[in-house]
């Protein structure tokens, strides 16, 4: 697993609260990780402060699920 | 009742008569307070009179966005711990009958009384929310919501931060934290007893209390609603009035 992929799994632990055997590529936040849309929101934010990029908001609406933050965020770094 | 022991509590408009009363009051509850304001001078003198070690001050001037968006973070590092309760105090007033108001007295007003606050109550929310607790007061005014000749812009910004209240407690109840609002009347300060005698008895004739009001009774409402009783209460606006208008 990448380094990006473990950092983003630890900070889905940290803020939800949720079991690290939980946090699967395939878990979606909402329906599989328990979180609201406030969580939603703070986690975008915390994956913004952790890995210095912008994740605009129309981008940010279509990170559903743990892989698709870590897809996202491995485009931006290697851009 | 009503401890605030362990608590940092940031008051912005901190000089001024009613912001004085509100860090004073939370300040004797236990809370360490940060008193934010534009003149150092009268911060420090303030400061001096509440004493000891859990009073710190910082200068903020609230009509530039920037300073607005990094008051929080020099609030924590003054006090050397998170803002647990932020009461949202400052704002200034431009009056004149709208006809010959102009844009820029609109402007700063809405900036200062509006927008500001909003700016601070989201760099607050961003750590209560990660804690899971905290408490917002924002002082509006009873001219938010009954209008007042010659304040359009004022009870423009005092209505809208009604609105942006109640919309914040919805977004972070489930966090614990709760936003309220405390709506004064006429209260005593430097600003009101310049007025004529005549002009102050008719004032205190629209109170059924029978009289103007005092910065502590505004503190008091402040308190009440930063504290852990108050756990149950979000999105409200206490009326303090003496009954003048009974919304």
């Amino acid at each position: 697993m990448s380094e990006i992929a473990d950092k983003v799994k630890k900070i889905v632990v940290e803020h939800l609260g949720v079991e690290e055997s939980k946090v699967t590529p395939e878990a979606s936040f909402i329906d599989d990780l328990g979180a609201d849309s406030l969580d939603t929101v703070e986690l975008v934010m915390a994956f913004e402060e952790a890995f210095n990029v912008e994740i605009p908001e129309d981008a940010a609406e279509k990170i559903a699920t743990v892989k698709d933050a870590i897809d996202y965020i491995e485009k931006q770094k290697a851009a | 009742m009503f401890k605030l022991d362990g608590k940092v509590a940031l008051v912005t408009g901190a000089s001024g008569g009613i912001g004085g009363a509100i860090a004073a009051t939370l300040h004797a509850q236990g809370a360490t307070v940060v008193l934010s304001g534009t003149r150092e001078d009268a911060l420090k003198a303030q400061a001096e009179k509440l004493g000891g070690e859990r009073v710190h001050y910082v200068t903020a001037n609230l009509s530039d966005p920037a300073e607005a968006d990094a008051l929080i973070g020099k609030a924590e590092e003054k006090a050397g711990k998170p803002v647990d309760i932020l009461v949202n105090n400052a704002g200034l007033t431009r009056d004149m009958l709208a006809l010959r108001m102009k844009d820029e007295d609109w402007d700063q007003v809405l900036n200062v009384d509006l927008s500001s606050p909003f700016r601070l109550c989201r760099a607050a929310l961003k750590g209560m929310l990660r804690r899971r607790s905290g408490r917002i007061v924002n002082i509006a005014s009873v001219v938010g919501a009954t209008g007042n000749a010659g304040q359009a812009n004022y009870s423009a910004a005092k209505a809208g931060m009604v609105g942006m209240s109640k919309s914040l407690a919805q977004e972070v109840g489930s966090r614990g934290v709760t936003v309220n609002v405390v709506a004064p009347g006429f209260i005593v300060t430097p600003m009101t007893d310049v007025l004529p005698d005549a002009q102050k008895e008719k004032l205190q004739s629209q109170i059924p209390l029978g009289r103007l009001g005092k910065p502590e009774d505004i503190a008091a409402a402040v308190l009440y609603l930063c504290s852990d009783e108050a756990g149950w209460v979000t999105g409200a606006t206490l009326h303090v009035n003496g009954g003048m208008a009974m919304i």
